[in-house]
């Protein structure tokens, strides 16, 4: 055991692991973004906290994080690498840690001209695998990414991303590699709308033992219309949609529905996949439909560990 | 080289409506070559501005010539004291120009005509792309000869990130993916495992981070004793 948080216990457990995300909201109101927490606290192991999602301005994610730990909760707090320099994401993890956090995501980050802010100066001090590699260090070494010693000992369960969609794609597994390699025990990775190709790179994750090194779950999103789809599929950087999904969107006289069953098969299909040890359900704007995703994904009860 | 465009003629103009003796002063070396800030662009914005502030009833002249090189003393004294007839000089080199014209003449009132963009080369006529930031600590070794760090819209350091798609950059469609050509690059010369290992953060105090830097050659300073 590592950080002793309840991710990494179910993961232990050999359990199929789910979790969920909750995105910030442009305010400092937070109440719904804790309504939704209670509403899908039964079925979710743990929830991702975005950081700035899409470069938007946002409420923090530690500070929502926090918020969470306070209601018995657990999430999973994701740190880009575009807003801040590493003096600033180290003094965030112990402060994170302060407070209570126990898992870490590491991510890029959208590049800032998609946000709110487009003339601002990115930050990319370091990437996203120096931030897994300087986390580890911190927590496995006591050491500052600089060299410093930590005057007392933090831990927290690290993960990253991967993306199976993105290109080249002969590189997305040395990649995957490398960020397990960089201290990554859990890993999440882009919507998957794409069953084929994910089946191909988890082929690839198999053949090289990687699914025994670290966690990975599969991420999904419940499409709520055709425009949502078209919009994923042209606007989301990182994000690739089948023409046929679409035409089955298109076909289908509930689209709600539809986008919903075309979740669940997919929940469905990635715990048949040898080595995919849970999911991550990314409803934005949906929120609330994660008890039914869960549920009718056989998914619920949740494991108490 | 340093690659610069004209700044917009309102901007000029707004710059110069206050001064009635004015020089549009080119630069014949690098904006000159990237057609920006030469001899030719400078009689060129000499001359519109010279409609608009006709059109405008401004009084005054606008002259115009060029030097070889404004970022070097001895250039700048050949026409020192034309210089100094002006009350205003929109100099039209990059922004190395402008600086070293009114370090070494204070009384130089100095403008500047172009926005420096970048150091780069010409890819096609009319199109010129960057390629280097300056960082200064090169890591072209590192990546077949493709700077992740001017080219990479995240200066990534260790493979592209998940936006990389058939090729391109997240950030626009007619931005190579830098990590795509560099994953190509190792593949030909049969040398992706060197991406396998994990490149530590960079030391960016060689770069403008570490504050405006001075590179001092001992060798080949003039020793000008006491």
């Amino acid at each position: 055991m590592i950080a002793g948080s309840n991710l990494e216990k179910i993961v232990n457990s050999g359990n199929f692991v789910v979790t969920g995300e909750l995105g910030p909201p442009k305010s400092s109101d937070i109440t719904q973004l804790k309504h939704h927490a209670e509403e899908m606290k039964d079925h979710v192991d743990a929830y991702n906290i975005t950081d700035n999602q899409t470069a938007i301005v946002r409420t923090s994610s530690i500070a929502c994080g926090s918020t969470l730990v306070q209601m018995g909760l657990e999430p999973i707090i994701q740190i880009t690498v575009r807003d801040r320099n590493r003096i600033c994401i180290q003094a965030d993890v112990l402060g994170a840690h302060a407070l209570g956090i126990k898992n870490i995501l590491c991510l890029s980050g959208d590049h800032q001209s998609f946000g709110n802010e487009p003339g601002s100066k990115g930050v990319y001090d370091i990437d996203s695998m120096q931030l897994l590699k300087g986390l580890q260090e911190m927590r496995d070494e006591n050491r500052f990414m600089g060299g410093d010693e930590v005057e007392a000992p933090i831990s927290y369960y690290l993960g990253a991303v991967s993306n199976p969609f993105a290109d080249p794609f002969e590189y997305r597994v040395d990649r995957l590699e490398k960020k397990i390699n960089a201290g990554a025990s859990f890993i999440q990775t882009q919507c998957i709308f794409d069953l084929d190709r994910f089946e191909k790179w988890m082929e690839l994750v198999r053949e090289r033992g990687l699914h025994k090194k670290a966690a990975i779950m599969g991420g999904v999103t419940p499409i709520k219309s055709l425009g949502a789809a078209r919009y994923m599929k042209n606007n989301v950087s990182g994000i690739t949609i089948p023409d046929a999904l679409i035409d089955r969107l298109k076909g289908a006289e509930k689209k709600k529905e539809e986008g919903l069953k075309i979740c669940i098969e997919t929940i469905k299909r990635l715990q048949e996949i040898e080595g995919v040890a849970g999911v991550h359900i990314m409803a934005i704007a949906w929120e609330e439909i994660v008890p039914e995703i869960v549920e009718r994904s056989g998914l619920y009860p949740r494991p108490q560990v | 080289m340093i690659i610069a465009e004209r700044k917009p003629l309102e901007e000029i103009a707004a710059m110069a409506a206050p001064y009635k003796k004015i020089c549009v002063l080119g630069c014949n070396t690098c904006v000159g070559v990237c057609m920006a800030g030469g001899e030719k662009e400078a009689a060129e914005t000499a001359s519109l501005l010279r409609i608009h502030r006709n059109k405008e009833n401004q009084e005054g002249e606008v002259d115009v010539f060029s030097l070889e090189r404004q970022c070097e003393f001895e250039f700048i004294d050949e026409v020192l004291e034309r210089l100094k007839s002006y009350d205003l000089i929109i100099s039209l080199a990059c922004g190395v120009g402008v600086q070293t014209m009114v370090e070494h003449v204070p009384s130089l009132r100095v403008v500047p005509g172009l926005n420096t963009t970048s150091m780069g080369y010409p890819t096609e006529q009319g199109v010129w792309s960057e390629r280097c930031l300056g960082c200064g600590d090169c890591v072209l070794h590192l990546t077949m000869g493709v700077c992740p760090i001017t080219r990479c819209a995240k200066t990534l350091l260790n493979g592209p990130c998940g936006g990389s798609a058939e090729g391109l950059c997240e950030v626009g469609e007619d931005i190579p993916c830098a990590w795509q050509l560099i994953h190509d690059r190792l593949s030909s010369f049969s040398r992706l495992n060197d991406l396998d290992e994990i490149q530590p953060p960079k030391d960016w105090s060689t770069s403008h981070h570490g504050g405006p830097r001075t590179t001092v050659r001992e060798d080949v300073r003039i020793d000008r004793g006491e």
